[in-house]
């Protein structure tokens, strides 16, 4: 067997909320391990070399989104993110966009739900009240499936710190909120037409923000289509505002 | 001190929690959600393959009704369950399938006419019914005798877990997100909310409310091999066990799902195998069918792991250095299938093994998935011993699952139970029982305590290491209460965890600093953990027969006569070493379904001395009732309505069954 490779990261530490940190780069040196993930990694520094190092796992799967950071600078999971396909050297900075708790930990939480208030992105549905007992409403099964792919946006944040316009405008919903509004808008159950969405995103803190520089989806771990539903939705919005 | 009131505190932001909030909302009561994370990012997320609701729009699931999954459910749990529990689940189901339609959960629709799909290894044909065209698709799963499981792609948990959130954002229910309770306030009899510590800036808060619920998931951290998200630690247990009030039940009974991928222990979904994928051995044999010729790849979880672990024994495991493992083999059934139905699977698949899986087995391995036991409630969820306090989902033991969960039975229960358990905790707010009279003293010495237990760790300069005990932990869990059990092993785990316990008094940190400080977090729920592991291996080693996922080599048989009944575990002494354990007989004489042979695995079990008496009753009652409606029989047999909210005491339309 080879020998295995010594992997350095070089690791953003801050703690906002000690007057004394200052933002900096700190390196730690460890082993590589077959299969290593940067989750397995970074939980290795912290047993091994630097316990108080901040970071956030949750499902360790790529199914959650909580661990979004940005990798030799690209916005990825970092729990299935290989060492082996990255460089010896790597460097872990947390995303851009996001209010930072301390280390690679951002709020992504908080942001995404204040997003998901301003946009009221839930299903508005015709009742309130249905009636529980009765067969459901059917769907054309390819619908079903067009709209779980829109769904499947896991708001880890990597499109929002991958996104030129979010670094310039702070209250840019991003390709999360647009794909929101598109996947609503998809959804014959949900009561709301193009006016209505207009309403939400038909400025430049909504669709016509977009620069079209499209690293959003370049970086979606999901690989949702955003190209192709910001374009559509900036056509739908432009001609509901003319 | 900060205290914040509300109606209802729920301890949790999964599926369960958040339904209870917005059902509780609904009956215009305040709620607020606690989560140590952002609650999209809650292990609900991780279901994949499904949920069970006998909603028979399938082909495969026609003629599927609740008496079917009832009696799937309850052979499942190997007659563990409580049966009107199980019955109020089967009846609320469909309502929640339908319920969660309406909030947007783009469910996989069932397409008319003819697909191919596999079935025991074999391609075959089957057509789909005109008048089922887009209703909610079903796939099969293990231990059912109809394909009854409810899908989107195997994203399912994913999909509801964002409805339901977003739903909870449009009822303006708050999430209180990464806050960790850290105690019950309870005064002995009453629970009136928790100490929470805010786990971004270290602050202590007193969250006092008239109804607390539990929903923090299951245990799976406290072993290393675990599907389970790094989150599911089983404080929420631990949290109830701390009150030395109310009890814990069935700890021991711990599932093992079939297919972890191998060495990382990631799940990938039963729908895998529903779908008819095939476990191979190093050989490329597909040995199942040797062991359980009746369902298969699709016997019940606990038996199909077992069977892997005993095939894995006998040598036919393929060997890396990371240790043996068997093949979960999708190839068969082709790149279309996969990539519509299966993408997380695939996904998984990609990133984590670096394979195609339309061209590659899987390399899997049995790994800990699910804890059936939790906090004991009654059928409401409410604590049986503890007033004000409920449980409901994964931390909860109502007991719908007895000794094994069927696949597709959890992400179920999470939203079923939130739509009871709500209604209950409404009830209870409305109720004089959900008076609240604290006084301040109370809230003033819980936080207090809790801040001396934080500041004692921080200046501690023990030697001990929390993260390294928590490994040992780990360890332990995984080597010795496990899969395969016996009383010398579970005799050596109760001596290693309780000298972790002893050892856990001594820990010291390397970072002394309140606020983000993820090795005090570590710190002080290690101790907590280790209570708990302490509840499933004393729980383990005084059962000495096997039932479901708890299989004692040295009593192999199912013993009815002995242990037809619940654990009760309970933490009687802060100073206490080990818990104190109590049992609740099963009542076999009110069973609709008295104790038989589950239609798979081991056929020899030892028989309760009521249970002659009880089949013939039975059988007696469906012959005398025969001609009659469904309900008439049930009232004669196992009323059980009674129990659910009225609200949802309706009969569930479905196709070919009109409601009346």
């Amino acid at each position: 067997m080879s020998e295995a490779r010594r992997i350095r990261l070089r690791v953003f530490r801050h703690d906002p909320q000690n007057p004394a940190s200052e933002p900096h780069l700190q390196s730690y040196e460890i082993e590589e391990a077959a299969g290593m993930t940067l989750f397995l990694a970074l939980n290795e520094i912290r047993e091994q070399l630097d316990s108080s190092l901040a970071f956030d796992f949750v499902c360790r799967a790529g199914i959650c989104g909580s661990c979004g950071m940005v990798v030799n600078g690209r916005p990825r999971l970092a729990c299935r993110t290989l060492t082996k396909d990255l460089p010896e050297e790597v460097t872990l900075l947390p995303l851009p966009a996001f209010e930072l708790i301390a280390d690679l930990s951002v709020n992504t939480g908080k942001w995404m739900r204040a997003l998901s208030e301003r946009l009221e992105a839930w299903l508005h549905a015709k009742e309130q009240e249905i009636d529980l007992s009765r067969i459901e409403q059917p769907m054309d099964p390819d619908l079903a499936d067009r709209i779980y792919e829109l769904d499947r946006c896991i708001e880890c944040g990597c499109c929002v710190a991958a996104c030129g316009t979010a670094q310039m405008r702070a209250d840019f919903v991003g390709a999360v909120g647009l794909n929101k509004i598109a996947r609503f808008g998809l959804d014959p159950r949900d009561v709301r037409g193009d006016a209505d969405f207009y309403e939400l995103v038909g400025d430049d803190d909504g669709v016509f923000g977009c620069m079209t520089l499209l690293g959003c989806q370049d970086v979606c771990p999901k690989e949702l289509p955003l190209q192709t539903q910001i374009a559509f939705l900036r056509r739908r919005m432009a001609r509901t505002g003319a | 001190m900060k205290i914040v009131y509300s109606d209802v505190l729920v301890i949790g932001g999964g599926l369960a929690g958040l339904r209870v909030a917005i059902g509780v909302r609904r009956r215009g009561l305040d709620a607020i959600v606690l989560s140590l994370v952002p609650a999209k990012r809650s292990h609900s997320c991780a279901a994949q393959g499904g949920m069970q609701a006998s909603l028979g729009n399938a082909v495969k699931g026609a003629g599927d009704n609740e008496d079917v999954h009832f009696e799937d459910t309850v052979r499942g749990s190997d007659w563990g369950a409580d049966q009107q529990v199980a019955r109020m689940f089967v009846d609320t189901a469909p309502k929640a399938v339908r319920e969660l339609a309406a909030w947007g959960v783009p469910w996989s629709r069932v397409r008319r006419g003819d697909r191919e799909v596999i079935i025991n290894g074999q391609r075959v044909t089957i057509t789909e019914r005109d008048a089922a065209h887009g209703l909610v698709a079903q796939r099969d799963f293990g231990g059912t005798r109809k394909w009854r499981t409810c899908y989107v792609s195997d994203g399912t948990g994913h999909a509801m877990l964002y409805a339901v959130g977003d739903q909870a954002i449009a009822q303006g229910v708050p999430v209180h997100e990464r806050k960790e309770a850290l105690a019950l306030i309870c005064d002995g009899s009453r629970c009136c909310g928790a100490v929470v510590r805010d786990l971004i800036t270290g602050e202590l808060i007193a969250y006092v409310a008239r109804a607390t619920v539990i929903a923090t998931g299951g245990a799976g951290r406290l072993y290393r091999v675990t599907t389970n998200a790094v989150i599911c630690e089983g404080i929420g247990a631990a949290l109830a066990l701390e009150t030395g009030v109310a009890e814990l039940g069935n700890m021991e009974a711990v599932q093992f799902h079939p297919t972890g991928i191998f060495p990382a222990g990631i799940l990938v979904t039963e729908g895998c195998r529903g779908d008819g994928g095939l476990l191979r051995d190093a050989a490329g044999h597909r040995f199942m069918p040797d062991y359980e010729p009746e369902k298969k790849e699709l016997a019940s979880r606990d038996v199909v792991s077992r069977r892997m672990a005993e095939h894995i024994r006998k040598g036919n495991g393929a060997q890396t250095r990371f240790g043996p493992h068997l093949w979960l083999d999708i190839t068969l059934l082709g790149r279309p299938h996969i990539d519509r139905n299966l993408r997380e699977v695939k996904e998984i698949c990609r990133y984590f093994l670096g394979i195609d899986p339309a061209e590659q087995w899987i390399p899997v391995h049995p790994a800990q998935h699910y804890t059936m036991g939790g906090i004991r409630t009654k059928p409401t969820g409410e604590s049986r011993t503890l007033r004000g306090l409920f449980a409901a989902g994964e931390a909860a033991c109502w007991d719908l699952h007895g000794f094994n969960r069927l696949g597709g039975n959890s992400v179920a229960e999470t939203v079923v139970a939130g739509m009871i358990v709500a209604e209950y905790v409404a009830d209870f707010c409305a109720s004089p029982d959900g008076d609240l009279d604290v006084p301040t003293a109370l809230l003033r010495e819980a936080v207090a305590a809790e801040r001396g237990a934080l500041d004692a760790l921080l200046q501690s300069r023990g030697a001990e290491r929390a993260d390294a005990i928590r490994a040992e932990m780990q360890q332990v869990m995984t080597d010795r209460v496990g899969i395969f059990r016996s009383a010398a092993d579970l005799e050596a785990a109760v001596d290693a965890l309780g000298a972790l316990l002893r050892r856990s008094s001594q820990i010291g940190l390397r970072h002394r600093q309140d606020g983000p400080n993820p090795e005090l977090v570590t710190a002080y729920r290690v101790r907590r953990m280790l209570k708990v592991a302490l509840c499933i291996a004393c729980g383990a080693l005084a059962r000495q027969e096997s039932r479901g996922a708890h299989f004692r080599e040295d009593f192999p048989r199912r013993d009815d006569a002995k242990w037809l009944k619940r654990t009760l575990a309970t933490w009687s002494h802060a100073t206490d070493r080990l818990p104190t354990f109590g049992y609740e007989p099963l009542d076999v004489a009110a069973m609709e379904l008295p104790p038989g042979w589950r239609g798979y695995g081991a056929r020899d079990y030892v028989d309760h001395p009521d249970t002659a008496r009880r089949t013939a009753e039975v059988q007696a009652l469906r012959e005398r009732w025969q001609g009659s409606g469904r309900r008439e029989l049930q009232d004669a047999l196992m009323p059980y309505r009674h129990l659910l909210p009225e609200r949802l005491r309706a009969a569930n339309e479905r196709l070919g069954e009109e409601l009346r």
